[in-house]
């Protein structure tokens, strides 16, 4: 009886939410609103034994996604909002049949079915030491395939953050010219030459006439 | 009324269609990648619910896959976004049809 009433409520407020995200007019309501979803979204986890996942959803997902996602919002300021102009009536009208599509399909078909009770797990299912272990075993090639995924994100993220954009070679200014060298460091250089007989002073000249 | 794993099901494709119907809809490519966020997660849930009705782990093991993926999603698009916002005024996808300079 209480897993109907958590289940109902969760689901409720899992669709509201979802919903509010989508129509919600100001970026940062969205983004709040995502945060709701995925919390109810972690009860239903509990609610399917999925102890684990639903810690990690609600820190690492509602935690650390969200807050990032709240900073770029706060960053953008008012370029985050929505550009005010109307969307075409056949688009609002595509959209809601592709959306309403998916659902009635996804429920004819699953309604058609006759669904047991599921299969009788141990308290252990879904608990940190398990899926620990499965993703060292079984599935070690999935966890380290995700793990380069993310360093190869964390890379883009800070060529795709860094202020400079990297020169280009075709545009002739791209790199700005070498500072000219002052007469006491040229003179400093030549003492370099003779007293260790490595050519600095040709070294930088040739840097000099190259650029 | 016995909440079976039809009804985690149900949930989820009533999720994933307001996504999909965002992602349609809106033209701010924040809100855009928010929809996407929703559908992943919808999908999460039929993952992790059909993990339980089979009594495997793999849907949950995939689910911190798709976790994964979501959150690399989220660290790229956001840098195409503040990238395009550094050098347009305008964030709007329709009108977003390159990514050159």
């Amino acid at each position: 009886m209480t897993y109907d009433i958590v289940f109902i409520a969760a689901s409720g407020v899992a669709i509201v939410s979802a919903l509010a995200v989508v129509m919600a007019g100001n970026p940062f309501h969205s983004a709040l609103s995502l945060i709701m979803n995925l919390v109810s979204l972690a009860t239903l986890y509990l609610l399917l034994q999925a102890d684990f996942l639903a810690a990690a959803q609600v820190i690492v997902y509602a935690g650390a996604v969200m807050i990032m996602f709240l900073f770029v919002i706060a960053y953008l300021g008012g370029r985050a909002d929505e550009p005010t102009r109307d969307i075409p009536l056949w688009q609002l009208g595509a959209a809601i049949i592709a959306g309403g599509a998916i659902v009635v399909e996804i429920v004819v078909a699953v309604s058609t079915q006759a669904f047991s009770g599921g299969a009788t797990v141990s308290d252990q299912f879904g608990s940190p030491v398990v899926l620990g272990g499965e993703f060292f075993n079984r599935y070690l090639l999935a966890f380290e395939a995700t793990s380069i995924l993310l360093l190869v994100a964390a890379v883009g993220g800070v060529v795709l953050g860094s202020r400079r954009p990297s020169p280009r070679i075709d545009e002739p200014d791209a790199f700005p010219p070498l500072r000219e060298q002052p007469a006491e460091l040229e003179l400093q250089a030549a003492v370099m030459d003779a007293e260790t007989g490595f050519p600095v002073t040709h070294v930088t000249r040739e840097r000099e006439e190259g650029s | 009324m016995h909440v079976g794993v039809e009804y985690f099901i149900a949930v989820s494709s009533i999720v994933f269609g307001i996504g999909l119907f965002g992602v349609f809809t809106r033209r701010s490519p924040l809100i855009l990648l928010l929809s996407v966020e929703l559908m992943l997660n919808a999908s999460n849930l039929a993952l992790i619910a059909f993990s339980r009705y089979w009594g495997d782990h793999a849907g949950q093991v995939f689910a911190l896959v798709v976790m994964g993926i979501a959150a690399s999603e989220v660290v790229i698009g956001l840098g195409i976004v503040v990238a395009v916002a550094r050098r347009k005024a305008e964030l709007d996808v329709d009108r977003l049809a390159s990514l050159k300079n």
